[in-house]
């Protein structure tokens, strides 16, 4: 320091160090737009098909879609479902979404329409998504407008072990939720854990309470109240009751409060490995068990939620929701053809084969093999009512809050009532 | 952010060597001015970083917190403290600072006296002293998402580790659900990040240990002081200065408590195990009620400023004394 030379030169050097900060830091705020000087186009898919076989199937339909358009290139990438929501927010807030991304339709896809941020997709897919099976295409459709292309189509219902049934004498699957109730009470007469739950992760749990209020109060029951910002009335207080008496008889797997879905200690990895004989789940249920378990094979089964006695839903209307694809707004031409790729019969039979998705091109129907899933999609086709998962259909708020109440409902720490007037509440806060 | 308050910061003048003293006042003064803008330039970098990255954004999250915003465009829909009375009649919310002070207790209480047993058996003589070290200390090393993974497989309920090593010695009896029971969720909880932390703390009291002067334990010694008494009127006042920097550092990992929480629980079973950044990130990315989520994590920079002060105005203020005197005394 004594040298005043080196004094100046110190002195360049941190002006040169601030002035390449200051360039590091405008940079950050920069575009990266696909596009590039030799013509070639990549564009950006997000998914979160982690698990296998899906994940490799994928992959590789990407390198066949690269082949066929040798001047786009797709970069893939895939995170887990919760990491996947998380990072969409924070994409949300900057105001840039993937090119291709994963939707379940509903409110959430919908936020992000308001937002300006996603694709009108009406009039670009036209020419292949009229041909598409029509319920597999309504969770994207919003005011009239189309905002996704599905790939998957699927609904909640109950996964059983035949073999365990049989073990507690359940001849033939309940139809009834009191049939049902005495089920639970005949496995574990013979020591059985009759079902596994996620309790750590929420959502799983949510699906009952849904179910139930849809037998209770009907399939628009559930659409009307969050409209109406008002979830009190009393078939929602009797579904909750209805929870309760199956939380009653300490149906779950030990520590399920703590479990998380698709991990090796899971819900599916209980069923998958014998341990429970039920779990209440998605047409991915027998994929997820053989992933994070053994999976059952042939011993596995699927029944449609019973019916509640007295109850204005019937045991036809189907809780679920799909699998679709969003485009970021001003998305590229190639995005636009890779969805009519994926939406193509050739693509679906693959998909439908390889990774057990329900068939969105009714072509593709003649692929499915698995008994189980045939049984979904007979279901599905003859449904005489449909409810989109709730986490998905309303407000991300209000869906949170039905986890949350529906969590604590089950933990016991809220009543039934208590659930209906958290939910209303949150749903009134809402504009 | 902790570092922002730690006391070394203002022994950053002292550089300033002794002026000769042939050299004209003018040339003096010329020099100040150029090592004054050095110091402008090489801070510059670092201040257009901070303010860009750390204060704008607190700023902002600061104004956020009075409106109603979902975290699409800017915020618009003003409701003055609405967010903050919200929060304070919130049983999550008011649960979130309880678990907080029992975290704070526990980590001072237990975990803190007991880096420093493990640091003063360490700092005898004794073989394999290193290895025990290098062990207690390797916890600190990994990251806390890989331990939440871990300490999950660990400690579940029937298959895992816990139980098990329980049952094979017939203690069948104290294997419980862990994670999954409301009840035993913070305990559980706090041991994870006792096994993960203490080494560090541990690390810190030997450094502090070894920088004790011998002659004063062997002064006591020949005075005939005991153990006890050489370690608490001889070792325990001259560790002062690390054990107040370590409990500062325990504290304000505490208030800020989130990877491990997220990772193991999610703030589950029923809320049992939520921290205020837990629930600030369930509100801010689950239910994007961005505005109110900015009002929690205000609340959380308030309790940490207000701690962070008011511990180096009445706590830290000896040891800083001590820096400030040796700047005015010109190094000597």
């Amino acid at each position: 320091m004594g040298d005043p030379g080196l004094s100046r030169r110190g002195f360049l050097a941190a002006t040169a160090a601030a002035g390449v900060g200051m360039t590091a830091l405008s940079g950050c705020g920069g575009d990266s737009d696909g596009g590039s000087s030799d013509g070639t186009t990549t564009i950006e898919w997000w998914n979160i098909s982690t698990t296998e076989p899906a994940k490799s199937v994928w992959a590789s339909l990407a390198k066949k879609f690269e082949a066929q358009n040798p001047k786009v290139k797709i970069k893939i990438v895939q995170l887990e479902n919760e990491a996947y929501k998380s990072k969409m927010t924070a994409l949300i807030a900057s105001g840039k979404l993937p090119d291709i991304f994963h939707t379940w339709g509903g409110g959430v896809l919908k936020q992000q329409v308001d937002a300006g941020l996603v694709e009108d997709l009406t009039d670009r897919t036209k020419d292949f998504a009229d041909g598409l099976l029509p319920v597999t295409k309504e969770p994207y459709l919003l005011d009239e407008k189309v905002y996704g292309i599905p790939f998957d189509m699927g609904m909640i219902g109950f996964w059983y072990n035949k073999a365990l049934f049989k073990k507690a004498g359940i001849s033939a699957p309940p139809t009834t939720w009191d049939g049902f109730l005495d089920a639970v009470r005949k496995l574990k007469a013979e020591n059985i854990t009759p079902l596994a739950l996620a309790g750590k992760e929420k959502w799983p749990g949510m699906y009952y309470w849904a179910y139930l209020a849809m037998r209770t109060a009907g399939a628009d029951a559930l659409q009307k109240a969050a409209d109406d910002k008002d979830f009190t009335s009393d078939e929602f207080v009797q579904a909750g009751q209805h929870l309760q008496d199956l939380v009653d008889l300490q149906p779950f797997q030990k520590g399920f409060l703590g479990a998380a879905y698709s991990t090796p200690t899971g819900q599916a990895a209980a069923v998958g490995n014998g341990k429970a004989a039920m779990e209440l789940m998605g047409q991915w249920a027998p994929v997820v068990e053989a992933d994070a378990g053994k999976g059952l094979g042939d011993d596995l089964g699927f029944f449609a939620f019973p019916a509640v006695e007295g109850g204005k839903g019937a045991i036809t209307e189907v809780f679920g929701g799909g699998g679709g694809h969003a485009l970021r707004r001003d998305a590229p031409q190639a995005a636009v053809d890779f969805l009519k790729f994926f939406a193509s019969e050739t693509t679906d039979k693959v998909l439908v084969e390889e990774t057990g998705t329900l068939p969105v091109v009714p072509a593709a129907e003649s692929a499915i093999k698995d008994p189980n899933i045939k049984a979904v999609q007979a279901q599905l086709k003859a449904a005489t009512g449909f409810q989109l998962y709730l986490d998905q259909a309303y407000a991300p708020a209000v869906g949170q809050e039905v986890n949350d109440s529906v969590a604590a409902l089950i933990a016991g720490s809220k009543s039934p009532e208590q659930v209906t007037q958290s939910i209303t509440k949150t749903a009134k806060e809402e504009q | 952010m902790t570092s922002t308050f730690l006391p070394d910061q203002r022994t950053g003048r002292d550089t300033d060597p002794p002026p000769p003293a042939a050299r004209a006042s003018r040339g003096r003064a010329r020099r100040r001015a150029v090592n004054w803008l050095t110091a402008v330039g090489f801070q510059l970098p670092a201040l257009v970083l901070f303010i860009g990255l750390v204060l704008l954004p607190m700023l902002f999250a600061l104004y956020a917190g009075f409106f109603r915003w979902g975290g699409f465009g800017m915020p618009s829909d003003y409701i003055g403290g609405d967010n903050f009375t919200r929060l304070f009649e919130d049983p999550v919310f008011l649960g979130d600072l309880w678990r907080c002070l029992v975290l704070v207790v526990l980590s001072l209480a237990l975990q803190l006296p007991f880096a420093l047993a493990m640091a003063v058996l360490l700092n005898q003589k004794l073989r394999g002293r290193a290895v025990y070290r290098m062990l207690f200390f390797a916890p600190y090393v990994l990251s806390e998402a890989i331990t939440g993974v871990l300490f999950s497989m660990v400690f579940a309920p029937d298959d895992g580790l816990a139980d098990n090593a329980l049952g094979a010695v017939g203690l069948d009896g104290l294997g419980g659900e862990w994670f999954a029971d409301p009840s035993w969720v913070m305990a559980t909880l706090f041991l994870v990040m006792t096994w993960k932390y203490f080494g560090f703390h541990m690390m810190l009291y030997l450094a502090g240990l070894q920088s004790i002067p011998r002659e004063l334990t062997e002064a006591a010694l020949i005075d005939g002081a005991g153990p006890w008494q050489r370690f608490r009127n001889v070792t325990l006042p001259l560790l002062a200065p690390t054990l107040r920097i370590s409990v500062f550092l325990s504290v304000i990992g505490a208030i800020q408590l989130f990877d491990l929480v997220w990772v193991v629980t999610q703030g589950g079973p029923d809320h049992h195990s939520e921290t205020m950044a837990v629930t600030m990130f369930q509100y801010g990315f689950k239910r994007y009620q961005v505005g109110y989520a900015s009002a929690i994590s205000v609340v959380m920079f308030g309790i940490c400023l207000v701690f962070a002060l008011a511990y180096q105005r009445f706590v830290l203020r000896r040891d800083l004394e001590g820096a400030t005197t040796t700047m005015r005394g010109g190094g000597a």
